[in-house]
């Protein structure tokens, strides 16, 4: 008999391969520490105040996916005949983190820090009148007595509370990361020219942190007394939905290069290594894969695997694993789909590097393909593959937004960018407006994708052969 | 040159059979015209006959890639793979699920998605050139740097926001045009003109910078600084020399899409509610009409190829040295 467990571990196919990438960076990383010449264009990431920074708020991120990633069923109190019964509904521990935001629903609609409903509704006094008029909200500013008087004053001083505890927790957090690697430094060589310059990635990544702690601070401490983003339209926290919203962006943007890669990696050093009819059979088949346009490829990829789903519930045991299996043929498509661009992009270097004296060389001693092509050019084309997945990351995310528009997207019940997007466009057209939930999606949005993008670029200024530099 | 002409159009042939095996594997083979069938009429309690004579009405009621039963070319002629994809060649796409004619229905769409796609390319192509060229002009300074960063910042951007926002303030706050909508003829600019210009500055960010790139590439090498040695002003050298010297990458990414342009935006027309190809294909998509699909795809692939062909002959007009053989 199972041992009574509190919650049983539930491993969704996206979280697998989450899991499968978090290990192969670690392994990466572990690998770059080792050699000083791969070590080289990252110390070049770390000297560059833009590259600091955007990777702190796209960790934030990455943090939040992560807790966002590990889920489990929690057990039922009541058990079937001394068997533990698992829920039925699969949550992760981000949910249970932020357990107040879920749990704290309202009717429908209320504005960022409302205290009132958007709606009027017929409300009975205690002296029998009926009164059309707003509803105060169940949660929202619910501590209130005199909501005139005290509102703005309550916001303001937990506003002020908040932000106070965020930046006191961020000076703690830089004080201890900075002995730890003021002790690290010591054992190192002195200060090379790099401190001297006018770029201090240190300085900046403490202002970014401090900014960041007191940002977080004030938005959490405000969000336990108030809906901080406003509710939608069945009453959920927008905040909430917005930070689930964030494990599907980041797993499209990752999950899909990592879908990707290895087409692109073998079908592109195999066409330009091998040449003859292997580079005619794969360049015969990314000019066709090419020449549909992605969208439509997309879709008809999507439509068929809808149709598949909807021929096979028995598949599924819960209904989030069968949004997960969605969301993961959604990186499947999308990853079948894109990788000719960087395909091509191997293909011309590999064609360059073949030609180059250390790998005639190596033929010329009769070392196999295999080998050649693992020792001598994959890790030649690195730099080009990491450019790419970096660059890729932003616009899928941007993509996902699109997609769900269309209706090849995610699983409606999957909340994502797009799906609260698509919810809240018609809102626009209320009177009085309805606007939060947009600002919100695309406020995140932004925040995500432009991290990424200044990253991305830093990455590629780090790597780029072509640029000439005095080190 | 004419020679290299016909080689490449019976080049483009293996590449859309290929496209056609391919949207016919994921129609018919991963979902069988069964499935289509249950898809339509509701999933559940659908009687085999109703299926069946679904799939009578709309063709698909034959063998998929041989018929045995048949003689002769019949064998062959007288099968969905045949009927549904190799009769696209001849542009004939056959009927809708609804029983309109999918090449009529593309021919009167095309104008409406053209009337807004070709004034945002050409604009946008004006604009991002002269925004690159200022940025590659002030290289270095406080501008260049400002330049880059609201490329970068637009970039991040969704373009449902540019959509939705414009939408907003121009149509509902300003009250400056309508929201949606499309006429014919004169009237149809002030529906355009929306688009248009939501079109143009939601490209701004990508084009400027990838253009900023190609200058600063260009700008490196050693006709230039030659140009600078004989007194040339530096405007002179950007817009007669560089420019000029950067047609060949600048063709390379905008030539292509020219022939795409009959395509229309998916999301600009639906979202303006303008008759032309890509809410066709929005609209075909949500309602799971796969035949119109496939004949998008189609469609899309040959524009794509005669792209392809577009730009090795442009690349003749710009450059001398290159020829087609």
């Amino acid at each position: 008999m199972m041992p009574f467990m509190p919650f049983m571990p539930v491993v969704l196919w996206t979280d697998a391969l989450i899991f499968l990438l978090a290990a192969m960076i670690l392994a990466g990383a572990w690998h770059i520490k080792k050699w000083p010449h791969l070590m080289l264009p990252w110390q070049r990431v770390a000297r560059s105040s833009i590259g600091m920074v955007s990777l702190l708020v796209l960790s934030l991120f990455v943090w939040v996916g992560l807790l966002d990633t590990l889920h489990y069923r929690a057990a039922l109190p009541e058990k079937n005949n001394g068997q533990t019964v698992y829920s039925a509904e699969v949550v992760s521990v981000l949910d249970t983190l932020a357990n107040g935001l879920k749990t704290r629903t309202e009717k429908t609609y209320s504005a960022p820090l409302a205290v009132y409903l958007y709606a009027k509704e017929s409300m009975e006094k205690p002296d029998g009148k009926v009164l059309r008029d707003y509803p105060r909200l169940r949660f929202g500013g619910a501590h209130l007595v005199n909501i005139e008087r005290d509102w703005l004053g309550d916001v303001v001083q937990k506003t002020v509370l908040g932000a106070a505890a965020g930046l006191l927790f961020g000076l703690m957090l830089a004080g201890v990361v900075w002995k730890i690697f003021t002790r690290l430094q010591t054992q190192k060589q002195p200060p090379t020219l790099s401190s001297t310059r006018k770029d201090n990635p240190s300085l900046a990544l403490l202002i970014a942190t401090l900014v960041l702690a007191t940002f977080i601070g004030a938005v959490a401490y405000l969000s336990s007394f108030y809906h901080v983003l406003g509710t939608d339209k069945v009453g959920q926290d927008v905040l909430y939905l917005s930070l689930k919203s964030i494990r599907t962006g980041l797993v499209i943007g990752t999950i899909t290069t990592l879908v990707m890669l290895p087409f692109a990696l073998l079908l592109g050093i195999a066409a330009g290594y091998f040449r003859g009819w292997v580079d005619d059979v794969i360049q015969y088949i990314y000019t066709v894969l090419s020449s549909i346009p992605g969208v439509l490829l997309i879709a008809a990829a999507v439509l068929m695997m809808q149709v598949v789903i909807e021929m096979h519930p028995e598949w599924f045991d819960t209904s989030a694993a069968r949004a997960d299996v969605r969301l993961f043929a959604l990186c499947l498509i999308l990853g079948v789909t894109s990788w000719t661009g960087l395909c091509r992009l191997l293909r011309g270097e590999t064609l360059k590097l073949r030609e180059m004296e250390y790998i005639q060389a190596a033929q010329a001693f009769g070392v196999s393909s295999t080998r050649i092509i693992t020792r001598h050019i994959v890790p030649n084309v690195m730099h080009i593959v990491l450019i790419a997945v970096v660059m890729e990351f932003s616009s899928l995310v941007l993509a996902e937004a699109v997609l769900s528009y269309v209706g090849v997207g995610v699983d409606p019940s999957t909340m994502s960018f797009g799906t609260l997007i698509n919810a809240a466009r018609l809102e626009l057209g209320r009177e009085p407006m309805v606007w939060w939930t947009l600002v919100a999606a695309f406020g995140f949005m932004l925040t995500l994708v432009l991290a990424a993008n200044l990253f991305a670029d830093v990455v590629r200024d780090a790597f780029d052969p072509r640029l000439n530099r005095t080190e | 040159m004419i020679a290299y002409l016909i080689r490449r159009i019976l080049y483009a042939f293996p590449i859309l059979i290929g496209v056609n095996l391919l949207t016919f594997f994921l129609f018919f083979v991963v979902n069988t015209p069964d499935d289509m069938a249950r898809m339509q009429l509701g999933m559940k309690r659908v009687t085999p006959e109703a299926i069946e004579k679904w799939k009578q009405q709309n063709g698909y009621d034959k063998p998929l890639m041989l018929n045995v039963q048949a003689a002769g070319v019949g064998k062959i002629s007288d099968t969905v793979f045949f009927e549904k994809s190799i009769r696209m060649f001849v542009f004939d796409f056959g009927f809708s699920n609804d029983g309109r004619n999918i090449a009529r229905e593309i021919e009167t769409r095309m104008l409406p998605s053209l009337v807004i796609a070709l004034p945002t390319f050409v604009v946008g192509l004006l604009l991002y050139i002269t925004f690159a060229l200022l940025m590659t002009l002030f290289r270095g300074t406080v501008l260049d740097i400002l330049g880059v960063a609201t490329c970068v910042f637009l970039m991040s951007i969704s373009g449902l926001f540019y959509i939705i926002g414009g939408q907003f303030l121009a149509g509902k706050l300003w009250h400056w045009v309508p929201i949606s909508g499309y006429a014919g003829g004169v009237d149809s600019l002030k529906f355009i003109l929306l688009p248009v210009l939501i079109g143009v500055v939601g490209g701004l960010g990508a084009s400027g910078r990838w253009y900023r790139t190609i200058f600063l590439e260009e700008i490196g090498k050693d006709y230039v600084r030659t140009a600078r040695a004989k007194g040339l002003s530096e405007l002179r050298v950007l817009f007669g020399h560089v420019l000029k010297n950067a047609m060949i990458p600048i063709l390379t990414g905008v030539v292509v899409v020219i022939p795409a342009l009959f395509m229309g935006s998916l999301l600009t027309e639906s979202f303006f509610g303008i008759p032309g190809l890509g809410s066709y294909t929005i609209d075909a998509i949500q309602a799971q009409d796969f035949g119109v699909v496939r004949a998008m795809v189609f469609l899309g692939s040959v524009l794509y190829i005669v792209g392809l062909v577009l730009t090795d002959i442009s690349y003749t007009l710009v450059d001398p040295r290159v020829r087609l053989q």
